[in-house]
């Protein structure tokens, strides 16, 4: 049995775990559910050895152990499966999973055969199917998961920590992994699953712990419990979970696409020859898992990336070859999905990041010189308007929390008349109050007249928004549905490719694109 | 090359970054054998020949010669690079690109020296074995140089760990022997390492920033000293140097021997650091540790290995073949430290490092071409070419600018590679 | 790979956070005024600690010193300080001693700020321009060119002769610009290749009859006309020419550049943030080459100075010396900023006038100059280092990290 008992740790400014309790036997589930910030990468950090506890004990078998590094914590028997994977992408299966305790001879000599056997013989004990030799970055992220139990498992893990493991799966590929989480049950394993999905912690756990504010704020069993009431004790009052707005009431098509082909950065294709429409007045999604095509088409629609084949066409012209620069001057708006990126100069301050794309028109520069007055005015204007928290325009961008960045980004894009919204992963990585926010605002421009595309991994975000929901699976669109006419599962089905025949999904024409070695 | 077919209807609208390279790279063929035609064939006289020597006057086996008539090896040669052009418009060469443009450049190169030495005859193997010996300062640098950036620190300053090594090895050496003076510029060149070390890991200076600081102290401290020390102390400018070794038996091997086993202790051990680093990073758990580190310094961690300590170590090991290479430049060579000797050899070790791709194998084969390049000028230079001595100086210079420009193909380089790893 | 989600809340150290006075300007004066103050202490410091290494060094590279340690500690003591005492006023009388001195110091001082502006310039857009040597001989050739072939009135032959030099530098510059963009060479290897092609051209060009000077075999070219010579503005027994004057004009339309119009402002968004920039619409490409051939034609008109600013008005074999790598030095120690970079440069035209005083009234080489100058490099840029060296309480600010990788 593992404990962890009174843990408290304190931060500059935030006392991130306080007098937090959790226990896990041998054999069973424990789920941690909690929002952002909630404390419960802190207490994982702390069960790791990452960091260490200002007070409190952590036991196994009813030892109090010291763990002041992952080392220690894995000679305790804890493994950690982390969220962002702790993979190196050029090395082999068989080389991440032995790294640190690798079979050597004399000299350090590698004994790559004993390291591929000790591979598949887990692979085989628990399902874990996986080629040894295969190179991470080929690998799909599924099976790059895999990798990383395999390597908890190696070490002789007995109790488990998955942090968030379903957050780039698949419906499918979730009902794998609990699967080889049954399995892993019978082996004796103890098991911490944290997430914030709760549909899933009522469906697999065998007790449930809710984490708010850096305490436990509740433990239940999943028999007595509900999502709403989840949600509740997660976030501290009762949860919309139902974004609203009225129907749509679509008009003439804004964006088309016709057999789009486009290379990504090592000159694969990503999109194979993709075809689709979005109308004015309307929210189409692009459901799919990450690293379908996404963020190609995205890039390829708004000019950052030139297309191979096909056609982009806004408004009845071909803006295929165009630059962002242009695209952006007939009325497109673009949130980036990695904001800090793309979307953001960090280092600039707020009254830079907001004229950011129109800096070189007038008000803001006659010809080669700027404007800074104008500049602030307009800043101090659209910051007060969208409620962007900030304790003024001139400092630089950076102190601002992540939803707040969005919102900048949001009163640079949405504060002119717009025909088109671009919007990828909208509310990844944001706080709840901003997340209502931003999809508010994306309903309204669609109100307004625009046409909107979102384009998001998270299932349930492109499901409450879109009013025609598109599924892209290896660099085409598959499907076509209505959200309200649909379920997760089969959506989920058709994100993997292994839907049903909708041949004319999107709108897309005539032969597959190839590709041959 | 990958081909990628386009759905019937679909507008093509601009070639991929691959069939645009075909293109340029056909055309270079052309070009190449066209200018050979003309002026390594028809501009020459038609009964002119080269004759390549192959042996040296001490040799077991004498006077082995090759001569060929320099207008025929000029039209086989064009002939081949427009064949090789003509493949390359149409069908391309997949995966032996590289290769087949590697063959073509020396092929260019064979017909020039041909028409370089027409009428009169050229130590073939001279040059070769210069450009052996030429290539050892480069392979050190460009192996110093991954030994850092395979554990993510960018070392800009092996231009002044030679420099410094060079200066060290000179002085100790002639006052305490060879051998003390080897160990002192190798410690030298460690030393320089662990102040990059403590610079790029512990302040996290940009480690560009950090490598440049090395190059101008070094440039100055050792001027700076050369003037003040070694001017009114000439003695202690004139070290022993460490004399050629011959391997018995493998020394007769006609061409091959002159070639390979008949050099001084630093070449030999030059090769052997090759082969030692090539079968340590990919072979051993050292290896693999020092790469995880490279790639994915955090995910190192959470297995327990220790980041900084890995750095430290390596760039320490890095800055000791940098001391070593120092060490070759006067105690290897002409024995004598001259302001600014290196002359930017450290740099060109880099620019080998990334054309062999971060692999020890790869940057001798990068120094080989660069040696080359450099034994070419100076072969020429004797054979009074009427190319100016300033135009071939530059070649070294112009070939790295084209492999760094990835006109060779785009190197990927350590993922964390210049990132000082950050401890949440 | 699955995405960074932002911790709300959760433990990180909390961004420093900026809280400007919009009321009192009093308390904004002295805010400011304490911050300054903060910020010249380590470069105070970074300064001292450089100079006092210097003398160290100084003192034990004097072989007849050392070997008098061994024989009379005490008389040994008192020479070393004595050396050193000597040394440091040399440095000062060379530097600021004398009207002379002032006037050596703003003449070195010229190439020093605009090879600084060249450096500065390309930090200011992420790039680490080291071509600073290359582009100088680039600009100065044209503008020697322009300097011996034409004969026209000084109002017009100087400024004809800067630009030349503007568009020889400049083009010198855009070439690793050019390469970079198109395919990302990393600018340090690019710009170092460059130097070396350059100094080789040169002498080729030198030796050529175009250039070169009648009469002779080595590598020295034709004088330029008395037109284009920049006349000095002391008057004619101080070295110091119009080029100071020009070389502040510099720095300032170097400021304006970058804070007051959009082609700056590009260049400092592309410096952040090369992805940002492109996806606000800036072409990426065209804007590092226009910062190299920017930076390229400010070097080239330091280039220019050194054969139209000083006697004999000739062009030899790699006349820009060490000015390049001096200039990255200049440009970290002034914070890349264009008034920064002019205060550095006067600094280290006074080391340098003070070391040739040192040189010659001590004989110690002046490469000890170029020490001193690394030292404030990397006292400069590691920040932590100076104040663990003197333990000053700081506040945690790791040093910047002003450039990437050879993956852009």
């Amino acid at each position: 049995m593992l404990e962890l008992r009174g843990i408290t740790k304190q931060f500059p400014g935030v006392l991130a775990n306080d007098d937090v309790d959790l226990k896990v036997s041998e054999g069973e589930l424990v789920a941690l559910l909690g929002e952002n910030g909630a404390g419960k990468s802190t207490l994982m950090n702390i069960l790791y050895g990452l960091y260490t506890a200002d007070k409190g004990e952590i036991l196994v078998d009813g030892e109090p152990l010291v763990l002041g590094s992952p080392a220690e914590s894995i000679a305790a028997g804890i493994g950690m499966v982390h969220q962002h994977f702790m993979l190196v992408p050029v090395f082999t299966v068989a080389e991440n999973v032995i790294l640190g305790v690798e079979p050597v001879g004399t000299g350090g000599w590698i004994n790559r055969r004993r390291a591929a056997q000790s591979v598949r013989e887990i692979s085989e004990q628990y399902g874990l199917e996986v080629d040894p030799n295969a190179l991470i970055e080929d690998l799909p992220v599924g099976l790059q998961q895999r990798v990383e139990i395999i390597k908890v498992l190696f070490r002789e893990a007995r109790f488990l920590v998955l942090d968030e493991p379903t957050a780039v799966l698949t419906p499918q590929e979730v009902d794998e992994l609990i699967a080889i989480i049954n399995s892993l049950k019978e082996a004796g394993k103890g098991i911490i699953f944290i997430s914030h999905k709760l549909k899933e912690a009522l469906e697999i756990a065998d007790r449930i712990v809710v984490m708010r504010a850096g305490k436990t704020v509740g433990e239940v069993v999943p028999a007595d419990t509900s999502e709403n009431e989840l949600a509740a004790l997660m976030v501290g009052r009762p949860v919309e979970l139902v974004v609203r707005k009225d129907k749509a009431q679509p008009k003439e098509p804004v964006l088309v696409v016709e057999d789009l082909v486009v290379q990504d950065d090592r000159s694969a294709v990503a999109v194979k020859g993709l075809s689709m429409k979005v109308h004015a007045g309307e929210i189409v999604g692009i459901a799919g898992v990450q690293g379908n095509g996404q963020s190609e088409l995205v890039e390829a629609i708004t000019g950052l990336r030139t297309p191979l084949a096909g056609q982009v066409i806004l408004s009845g012209e071909d803006v295929t070859l165009d630059s962002p620069r242009e695209i952006h001057r007939r009325q497109v708006a673009h949130v980036p999905e990695d904001r800090q990126r793309s979307g953001l100069v960090l280092s600039f301050t707020v009254t830079e990041n907001m004229i950011l794309d129109s800096y070189y028109d007038p008000p803001f520069s006659k010809g080669v010189v700027m404007d800074w007055d104008e500049a602030r005015k307009q800043a101090v204007e659209l910051v007060e308007q969208y409620d962007v928290r900030t304790p003024s325009v001139d400092v630089d961008l950076s102190t601002l929390s992540g939803g707040n960045q969005q919102k900048v980004i949001a009163a640079r894009e949405f504060n002119r008349d717009v025909k088109l919204v671009i919007a990828s992963q909208p509310t990844r990585g944001i706080d709840v109050g901003s997340i209502e926010y931003i999809h508010s605002r994306i309903v309204e421009e669609r109100d307004n007249g625009a046409a909107v595309l979102i384009v998001s991994s998270e299932l349930d975000e492109v499901m409450a928004l879109s009013d025609r929901l598109l599924v892209m699976f290896d660099g085409r669109i598959v499907g076509e549905f209505d959200p309200k006419q649909t379920t997760n599962a089969e959506i989920g089905l058709f994100m993997l490719g292994s839907g049903g025949d909708q041949p004319d999904a999107g709108g897309e024409s005539g032969e597959r694109v190839g590709v041959s070695e | 090359m990958t081909a990628v077919t386009v759905p019937a209807g679909a507008v093509k609208v601009r070639l991929t970054a691959e069939e645009k390279r075909a293109r340029i790279l056909g055309g270079v063929y052309f070009a190449l054998a066209l200018f050979v035609l003309w002026a390594f064939a028809l501009g020459v006289d038609s009964n002119l020949d080269a004759t390549f020597k192959l042996s040296l006057p001490r040799d077991r086996v004498k006077d082995v010669e090759w001569a060929v008539n320099t207008r025929l090896v000029g039209y086989i040669v064009a002939a081949i690079l427009a064949f090789l052009g003509g493949v390359q418009l149409t069908r391309g060469f997949a995966k032996r690109g590289n290769l087949v443009l590697g063959i073509g450049l020396l092929l260019f190169v064979l017909s020039f020296l041909a028409w370089a030495a027409a009428g009169t005859s050229f130590s073939l193997v001279g040059m070769l074995t210069s450009t052996v010996l030429l290539s050892v300062p480069v392979t050190l640098g460009g192996l110093t140089g991954v030994m850092c950036e395979r554990v993510a620190v960018i070392n800009i300053g092996i231009e002044g760990q030679l420099l410094s090594a060079a200066f060290v090895g000179t002085i100790v050496g002639s006052a305490f022997g060879q051998w003390t003076g080897l160990i002192a510029a190798t410690l030298t060149g460690a030393l320089l390492g662990a102040v990059l070390a403590v610079l790029a890991i512990k302040y996290q200076v940009d480690q560009i920033i950090a490598g440049v600081f090395i190059n101008i102290f070094a440039l100055g401290l050792t001027s700076f000293l050369a003037t003040r020390v070694l001017g009114p102390n000439p003695d202690l400018n004139s070290p022993d140097r460490f004399t050629v070794i011959e391997i018995p038996l493998l020394k007769d091997i006609p061409v091959l021997g002159n070639l390979f086993f008949k050099h001084n202790l630093f070449v030999y051990a030059t090769f052997l650091l090759v082969v030692a680093l090539q079968v340590g990073l990919y072979y051993t758990r050292w290896g693999l540790r020092s790469r995880s580190v490279g790639e994915h310094p955090k995910a190192a961690d959470t297995v327990g290995i220790n980041v900084f300590r890995t750095r430290y170590l390596n760039v320490i090991l890095g800055g000791m073949i940098a001391g070593f290479g120092g060490a070759f430049l006067t105690l290897g060579s002409t024995g004598r430290f001259e302001e600014n000797m290196t002359a930017g050899v450290g740099f060109i070790g880099l620019a080998a490092m990334i054309f062999g791709r971060w692999n020890p194998s790869g940057v001798l084969g990068a120094a080989l071409v660069f040696g080359f390049a450099r034994s070419l000028q100076q072969k020429l230079g004797i054979l009074g070419t009427p190319i100016p001595s300033e135009f071939l100086a530059m070649a070294p210079y112009i070939v790295t600018i084209i492999v760094v420009a990835g006109l060779v193909g785009r190197a990927r380089p350590p993922a964390a590679d210049g990132q000082p790893y950050v401890k949440q | 790979m699955s995405e960074p989600m932002e911790p709300q809340g959760e433990p990180q150290p909390p961004a420093s956070e900026e809280k400007p006075d919009g009321g009192a300007v009093w308390r904004d004066i002295t805010g400011v005024g304490s911050r300054i103050r903060s910020a010249l202490l380590v470069p105070a410091l970074a300064l001292v600690s450089a100079l006092l290494i210097g003398g160290f060094i100084i003192a034990v590279s004097d072989t007849d010193l050392l070997k008098l340690w061994g024989e009379d500690p005490g008389a040994a003591f008192s020479d070393t300080l004595a050396l050193v005492g000597r040394s440091y006023k040399a440095l000062f009388d060379g530097s600021l001693g004398s009207a002379n001195a002032v006037s050596e110091t703003l003449f070195a001082a010229t190439p020093l700020i605009l090879a600084g502006l060249a450096v500065a310039v390309g930090f200011q857009a992420g790039l680490f321009n080291i071509g600073g040597e290359g582009q100088m001989l680039a600009g100065g050739m044209v503008g020697l060119y322009i300097g011996f072939t034409l004969s026209v009135p000084t109002v017009l032959h100087i400024p004809l002769a800067l630009i030349g030099a503007v568009i020889g530098g400049g083009i010198w510059g855009g070439i690793s610009g050019l390469l970079k963009a198109r395919t990302g060479a990393h600018e340090v290897i690019t710009t170092i290749m460059l130097n070396f092609i350059a100094l080789f051209f040169v002498d080729y060009l030198l030796k050529s009859s175009i250039f070169q000077q009648p009469g002779r075999a080595d590598p020295i070219s034709k004088s330029i006309e008395t037109t284009a010579q920049l006349p000095r503005i002391l008057g004619s027994s101080y070295r110091v020419t119009l080029g100071f004057l020009i070389a502040l004009a510099a720095a300032g339309f170097v400021y304006w550049l970058l804070y007051k119009s959009s082609i700056g402002f590009e260049f400092r968004a592309v410096g952040y943030n090369p992805d940002a920039a492109k996806y606000a619409g800036m072409n990426v490409v065209w804007l590092y080459v226009g910062v190299m051939a920017v930076a390229g034609a400010l070097a080239g008109i330091g280039g220019a100075n050194q054969i139209m600013g000083l006697p004999p008005y000739q062009g030899s074999s790699g006349f820009s010396g060490q000015i390049g790598f001096d200039a990255i030095a200049l440009a970290l120690l002034g914070r890349s900023h264009p008034v920064g970079v002019v205060w550095a440069g006067l600094l280290f035209g006074a080391l340098t006038a003070g070391g040739r005083q040192l040189q010659g009234a001590e004989l110690i080489p002046i490469d000890l100059v170029v020490v001193i100058q690394a030292l404030i490099i990397v006292f400069i840029a590691a920040p932590a280092l100076v104040r663990a060296m003197y333990r000053i309480k700081g506040e945690g600010e790791a040093a910047e990290q002003l450039t990437r990788g050879w993956a852009s």
